[in-house]
């Protein structure tokens, strides 16, 4: 095709997608439930368009019915899909399945769960190039490792014979990359490639799957939650809410000019390195014009910390029969190596890395959950890391140290109700007595973290996230801590809910006097609420200072890898 | 290679790891037997015995010695294979047992193969299609394999197939009397009648089998479909099932190389778990159908208090235990790469 049309191909006019109105339902026990409706969208050869939204905007719905790989509740309810000439609603079942995997594919998230645990990985990629005849029983083998090689791994002749659980994250996504690739598709959906995977591997993904799309001309569908992500690697955005296209428009268009409000809002709640934490909000709430509250630093800020860690080591014993045979002390892996810090009265410190730096283990020792190897944990004035572990539950210091852990789903016990498990800390480590003024006490707690108190008697499976994150802040600052461990606790949210949990913290801090140490993995998350940062690295310290000079003036290379790795548009 | 190799060690621990399992049934086969109640010299002594033939008889038996002196002889004889003679039936301990558990094995293992061949097709197709009519289906036969006694079941099929219908042969043993038993070489009827070149017995045989080993299959059909279906459900819900669809494989290919491999774990343990328990539990099943197997041994010895017989029964019960125990964590390690390695 050579006609030209005004400077345009005719070619280009006819879109690789094309989906007009899309409906999807659900069948469920309530009745049913319209998970996406009235979707409208088409894709051009060669282009990568985004799907933003938060959980339950039915972006990835949207996705399983453009492959028609729906659960069995769900269909399509109306409207149009079209891929290239076919009619996706009206083909047969045969047809939908030469068109997966050869024409479009998809990569999804979480990448160790979507390969098959117990068969090797060369295996699978064979499994998708023999169903789609791409290859014979012959060549399949040499294929295989040459769909690895593709998506630059080392050594794909051994890695073949791999089983997922063998591989890191990072690794388990380029096998499911290549999976995808194998059979060249035209098109490419991409459903959270990177959640779950650390920011500098989440980098190296990214790039890998632009480079290689870029390479076969296809065309690729990115859904993410992460908006400053979709704005770094696609041409054009689109943004669900609750199942409908708020808004679309290129990609640079749509970041620095939004129109809808929830774009806006969305864009406001996403960190990105600038503004105060109250900049997270939605310009029209009312908690948004308030100042941030200073740290409550008192006088004996700087002189008696509240937590001073000395030479803290952990150690785990390694597999070792070998080095046992040989006579030699068995080897040991240091998860924690000789690490000192300290956290003042009222100062927040958050402690950064990737999985496997350490930062866990650290946090689990402070909260005497875990036992040192050797060095000191001193907290007002007590070596509590003296303390084992497992007696520490009945020491007096238990109430003043409590902690917010990550997934508060999996926290929270599930025949609780939200009041039975902010009552429990308080039930065993409070003076309260009486049945009635634990029940105020609860209240008082209730409205203290904005948790409604109308669904006090609810348990976690009827709660949002938002307002489980609330219930786990409650029932840490029940019994009047002084230091706040928080182990990422906003990781599993949205970033709309996670900028108001991060803002109710901050108010909180201020208000109870508290000191945080903050784990995370987010460095533009830290920024906003801690005052200095520990940044580490395979169990030692990289750096350590004010928040503003590491973030703005990093000296280790490898914060500086870290910083560089947060991804953001380049406009 | 090192992969290879750490998983033929790991065959190889397991395998060692039986031992003192072993060891300890010995000691507490023995311990178990001294403890049961009734003195085994007074039983066998007759009725009209005087203390002083009691005595005797007592002497004869080794029972008037100290427990450790006991329990010294009797590890001797074991090592020698000598499990004691039967009081009851004046025959070796061994030489019973040995007649009499290819009985028992060959109605388990028929049982066994019947409700595998029932159970999980049917679990497989309650969990492909759930909420239709096979996955109700599925539920009637799981409530009423579990709701419905053996003894009760046997008595039903014995009476309509054989009684009203007279399609099924009489209940009565493992050959209907008038063909002669096969020369022994497995000890399975129907193998050696087929290897003796005799197929009429062999046919008799297992004619014979069908009825028990339906009784006994229905039973255990339950737990394996129940578990089939429940083990199919999670894994087709996995999501690399769904990474499996995106990549355009076929039904089967999903259904039996993903989804079933990964299902397999819990189904072969339920199965040892139901082939374990047949073999002790179907004591009721050889009564009903007159079948000479271990178990009806087992119990006619311990009501006389024959102490040998029922020591022999519970060391062959174990040795038999751990070694589907040993099997079945040796399938494990074929299945899972994972097994060894994650601990």
């Amino acid at each position: 095709m050579i006609l030209s049309d005004g400077g345009r191909t005719i070619e280009a006019a006819v879109p690789l997608v094309k989906v007009d109105n899309l409906s999807v339902d659900f069948k469920t026990r309530n009745g049913i439930v319209h998970a996406v409706r009235d979707v409208s969208f088409e894709l051009m050869k060669g282009k990568t368009l985004g799907i933003v939204g938060e959980s339950g905007s039915g972006k990835s719905v949207t996705s399983y019915a453009l492959m028609r790989i729906l659960d069995a509740a769900g269909y399509i309810a109306g409207g149009r899909v079209r891929f290239s000439s076919i009619d996706i609603g009206a083909a047969t079942e045969a047809e939908m399945r030469d068109l997966r995997g050869r024409e479009i594919s998809m990569v999804f998230q979480s990448p160790r769960l979507a390969l098959n645990p117990i068969r090797k990985v060369g295996h699978q990629i064979e499994d998708v190039l023999r169903q789609h005849l791409q290859a014979s029983a012959a060549n399949a083998r040499q294929k295989a490792i040459e769909a690895l090689r593709h998506v630059r791994i080392n050594n794909p002749e051994e890695r073949y014979h791999s089983y997922p659980f063998e591989l890191s994250g990072g690794m388990c996504q380029r096998i499911v990359i290549a999976l995808a690739l194998a059979c060249r598709p035209q098109l490419m959906i991409a459903d959270e490639p990177t959640t779950g995977l650390d920011v500098t591997t989440q980098k190296a993904v990214m790039d890998l799957m632009a480079d290689l799309t870029r390479e076969h001309g296809m065309a690729t569908i990115l859904i993410t939650h992460d908006l400053g992500l979709a704005a770094s690697y696609c041409d054009d955005l689109i943004v669900m809410k609750d199942g409908e296209v708020v808004e679309s428009a290129p990609a640079e268009v749509l970041f620095k000019a939004p129109r809808h409000p929830y774009t806006r809002k969305l864009i406001r709640a996403t960190p990105h390195g600038t503004g105060t934490i109250r900049e997270l909000l939605p310009e029209d709430s009312p908690l948004a014009n308030r100042p941030v509250p200073a740290s409550p630093k008192s006088a004996e800020h700087k002189t008696t910390p509240i937590l001073a860690v000395k030479n803290l080591v952990k150690e785990y014993p390694m597999k070792a029969s070998a080095a046992r045979r040989r006579g030699e002390p068995a080897p040991v892996f240091r998860a924690v190596d000789d690490i000192s810090f300290s956290v003042g009265h009222g100062e927040s410190v958050g402690l950064v890395g990737e999985s496997g730096c350490g930062k866990s283990t650290i946090s689990a020792m402070a909260m005497r959950l875990l036992d040192p190897t050797s060095g000191s944990i001193v907290f007002q004035g007590q070596d509590i890391g003296a303390i084992p572990a497992g007696r520490f539950a009945t020491s007096e210091q238990r109430p003043r140290l409590q902690m917010v852990f990550q997934d508060p789903t999996d926290s929270l016990n599930p025949r609780f109700s939200a009041a039975r498990s902010i009552a429990d800390p308080i039930r065993r480590m409070g003076k309260l007595g009486s049945a009635r003024a634990i029940a105020e006490r609860v209240e008082q707690l209730a409205e203290l973290v904005g948790f409604p108190a109308h669904l006090l008697d609810r348990f976690p499976h009827q709660l949002s996230g938002g307002q489980k994150a609330r219930v786990g802040i409650a029932r840490a600052i029940a019994v009047d801590p002084a230091l706040l461990v928080l182990d990422e606790p906003t990781a599993a949210l949205d970033v709309s809910v996670q900028a108001v949990v991060l803002n109710l913290l901050v108010d909180l801090r201020a208000r109870l006097n508290m000191s945080y140490l903050f784990v995370s993995h987010d460095l533009s998350v830290v920024r906003l609420l801690c005052d200095r940062v520990i940044v580490m690295k395979q169990g030692r310290i990289g750096e350590q200072g004010d928040c503003e000079t590491v973030l703005e003036h990093p000296t280790n290379p490898y914060t500086k890898a870290l910083i560089e790795a947060i991804p953001h548009p380049n406009f | 290679m090192a992969k290879v190799k750490t998983k033929s060690s790991l065959v190889l621990g397991r395998v060692v790891q039986a031992i003192p399992t072993l060891i300890g049934v010995i000691v507490v086969a023995f311990l178990l037997t001294r403890a049961l109640p009734g003195d085994p010299a007074v039983y066998f002594a007759g009725p009209a015995a005087t203390a002083e033939s009691i005595e005797q008889v007592r002497v004869a038996l080794g029972l008037d010695k100290s427990m450790p002196e006991q329990f010294l002889i009797y590890c001797r004889d074991l090592m020698t294979g000598n499990l004691g003679e039967s009081i009851s039936t004046g025959q070796p301990v061994l030489s019973d047992v040995m007649s009499r558990l290819p009985a028992s094995l060959e109605l388990t293992l028929t049982a066994l193969l019947l409700s595998i061949g029932v159970a999980l097709p049917l679990g497989i197709l309650a969990a492909t299609q759930p909420g239709t009519w096979i996955d109700h289906l599925c539920r009637l036969i799981v409530t009423a394999g579990v709701s419905l006694p053996v003894f009760f079941t046997g008595l039903l099929l014995v009476y309509v197939l054989y009684y009203l219908l007279g399609i099924a042969p009489s209940p009565l043993g493992r050959l209907d009397f008038i063909y002669l038993s096969p020369p022994q070489v497995t000890g399975f009827y129907v193998f050696d009648a087929l290897i003796a070149g005799d197929a009429e017995t062999a046919l008799a045989a297992l004619r014979q089998l069908v009825l028990p080993a339906m009784t006994l299959g229905l039973f255990t059909l339950a737990p394996i479909a129940r578990m089939t279906r429940a083990a199919m459900l999670q894994a087709l819900g996995s999501e690399f099932i769904r990474t499996a669809r995106a990549a355009g494989l076929g039904w089967t290919k999903v259904l039996f190389a993903y989804a079933l491999r990964n299902a397999l774990l819990p189904i072969v343990t339920t199965l040892g778990m139901v082939f374990s328990f047949m073999l002790g539990a179907n004591v009721l099943v050889e009564k009903v159908f007159a079948w000479p197997g271990i178990g009806s041994y087992a119990v006619e010895a311990l009501v006389v208090s024959d102490y040998a017989a029922v020591q022999g029964f519970v060391l062959t019960m174990a040795i038999l235990f751990v070694t589907i125990n040993l099997l079945i964590d040796l399938a494990y390690t074929a299945i899972d790469p994972r097994v060894g390695f994650d601990g």
